[in-house]
């Protein structure tokens, strides 16, 4: 009876990597996931095209509405404070909830464990994955919301909340910070998702209660009586992005809310860290 | 091969005694009330293709995942090519290939895409010969013209295929295969089993756990049988297909005095229309035929039957083979 000795597998450089962009092609190569930045792309050319169909005028609707018409930058803004509330939540909900929940529910999982691929190795991966489909969300919107600004209304110097004026590059570099504090507050909720997408190997009901826990949150944040407790809601400083409009920017609370929000998300990691590290999987 | 662990030293010192491949020692594994995997010693040696056998639900799936690291054991012990599982899966799993309870890729993309992202997932991969290897892997199982459809596409057997070419991306030790032939046509069915021993005969360790026995039969070098959870006899093919006893089936009109003659020599027969059959528990069957002859027994016809693994497997539970838990 022959039989083969391999020698000790050699681990190959830059694995995480190709991990994680495997994982990367995969997510943006789903039509599902594709129609879902669609819809978010729509947002803002809806808002544009109605803005310059009928001027608003200020005071109604969302924050920064009425401003649009005077720079189309604004439209970036307005765009996001629409989306906060439930189509970015949705989206995320669906990314992170599906996660690894899904992965469980094809039966691919078990695959990849046996590869192997470490548990904890691929929870980093997933995370990751989420926090760069977040990220490309958020990007979407701000994207969209430039170009068609841009071409609807056209870009200017920035006024300031406080009525000073900046130049488009400051305008510009500020959209950014907005981008980066949006993704941040929202992966908070995608790391919940992460969590929740551990606990079962149905996707549908892990996007389902990803998603209710924004909605949850906000329900809270609504309710005057529970005052007490809204400033440790996760979604109680989504929209607080207004804070680097204004000409001096209040960098303590911008870290306090960022702070708060990575909070959400390393308590909800610690438990998907758990949960993965010793689940059984037997789909 | 004569032993299954080998008890005696080799003659020859520089050839190693019988190296094992896996081995657990007392493995349990308890869902709620119910012990899915109970005491469980496997040892399956280095070359060997090991049939592991048991009617749906006897905890074969639920062992091949312990092994594999995916289910946590309650107790009990795992080595595999030489490490305890599953503390050292990092660097046993890749050289380790596995089908477990059938194929399971993403439907979206098709067979050669799906390949690609478990290489690309495996740090032990050598990016640069990926795409050698992983047309390879296709061809070896014959899916190269498939290669380019979605997996959403695929047939049932399409889908084993590619299950098996996932497990045949790198060179392997080992390869535990679960059910490998499920959903296959017979042409397919024995392609598998063209595969299992050209993989054999490369030097590969296979474990194979099969429900249907007589398939197993034909490639197995070795068997364990499982049975409510318990692995109830391992050893080789031929030890355990020895311990089925042999029964002579004797052909004549003179059932009753053939009978007769038979309990004489201690044996227990049964008799039918025109024949008699008889397990051989204590006498050669040439002492038996003499004692007819001698008793003036007309024979039309004798014959020795032994019994195969499916017999065989009912003769040690008591139980049907295909009979659910």
């Amino acid at each position: 009876m022959s039989s083969v000795e391999l020698a000790p597998p050699t681990r190959y450089r830059g694995a995480f990597r190709r991990l994680y962009l495997a994982e990367m092609r995969l997510v943006l190569r789903r039509r599902r996931n594709l129609i879902l930045l669609g819809v978010l792309a729509l947002v803002p050319v809806l808002i544009g095209v109605a803005v310059k169909v009928s001027d608003p005028g200020a005071g109604d609707g969302p924050q920064f509405l009425g401003r649009i018409t005077g720079n189309g930058l604004f439209l970036v803004f307005t765009a996001i404070t629409v989306s906060m509330p439930f189509f970015l939540p949705l989206v995320i909900g669906v990314i992170a909830g599906d996660s690894i929940a899904g992965e469980a529910g094809l039966g691919t999982l078990r695959y990849l464990l046996t590869v192997p691929v470490s548990r904890g190795r691929l929870l980093a991966m997933k995370t990751l994955a989420v926090a760069s489909f977040t990220f490309i969300a958020v990007l979407v919107v701000a994207l969209v919301g430039l170009l068609t600004g841009s071409i609807l209304f056209g870009l200017h110097s920035l006024v300031l909340l406080s009525g000073d004026t900046v130049g488009l590059g400051s305008g510009l570099l500020r959209s950014l910070g907005v981008v980066v504090y949006v993704t941040i507050a929202l992966f908070g909720l995608a790391a919940g998702g992460v969590f929740i997408s551990t606990l079962t190997e149905n996707a549908i009901a892990a996007m389902a209660t990803t998603v209710s826990i924004a909605v949850f949150s906000a329900l809270l944040d609504a309710v005057p009586q529970l005052s007490a407790i809204h400033p440790g809601l996760l979604t109680d400083h989504w929209l607080s992005f207004g804070e680097l409009l204004r000409s001096s920017i209040s960098w303590v609370d911008l870290a306090r809310w960022t702070l708060l929000h990575l909070a959400y998300a390393a308590v909800f990691l610690s438990l998907a860290w758990s949960r993965m590290t010793t689940k059984d999987v037997t789909s | 091969m004569s032993a299954f662990v080998t008890a005696e030293p080799a003659a020859d010192p520089a050839v190693p005694t019988a190296p094992v491949a896996l081995r657990t020692a007392a493995l349990t594994r308890s869902f709620g009330t119910q012990v899915a995997v109970d005491a469980v010693d496997l040892v399956v040696p280095r070359g060997a293709v090991y049939g592991f056998l048991g009617p749906n639900g006897s905890g074969k799936t639920t062992t091949i995942r312990v092994l594999l690291g995916l289910i946590a054991a309650d107790s009990g012990e795992v080595e595999m090519l030489g490490h305890a599982m599953p503390r050292a899966a990092a660097q046993v799993l890749p050289r380790v290939g596995a089908l477990i309870e059938g194929p399971a890729f993403h439907p979206y993309i098709t067979g050669e895409q799906n390949l690609r992202r478990l290489d690309r997932s495996d740090a032990t991969a050598d990016p640069a010969t990926s795409p050698e290897r992983i047309t390879a892997a296709l061809a070896r199982v014959g899916l190269t013209a498939a290669a380019g459809k979605k997996y959403r596409n695929y047939s049932l057997g399409m889908k084993q295929r590619l299950g098996l070419a996932a497990a045949l991306l790198q060179p392997r030790e080992l390869l535990i295969l679960d059910e490998p032939t499920n959903g296959l046509d017979p042409q397919g069915t024995r392609e598998v089993r063209k595969l299992i021993r050209e993989l054999a005969t490369d030097g590969t360790t296979v474990l194979v756990s099969s429900h249907l026995l007589s398939e197993i039969e034909q490639v197995a070098t070795h068997v364990g049988m499982m049975s409510g959870g318990r692995l109830v006899r391992q050893g080789t093919l031929a030890e355990v297909l020895a311990d089925g006893l042999p029964s002579i089936r004797v052909h004549t009109p003179d059932v009753e005095p053939a009978a007769v003659t038979m309990r004489g020599l201690g044996l227990d027969p049964v008799t039918h229309d025109d024949a008699i059959t008889a397990r051989l528990t204590s006498v050669a069957v040439e002492d038996v035929a003499a004692a007819l002859v001698r008793a003036g027994v007309r024979l039309q016809g004798l014959a020795v039957e032994r019994p195969d693994l499916e017999e065989l497997f009912v003769s040690i539970t008591g139980e049907g083979f295909d009979v659910l838990r």
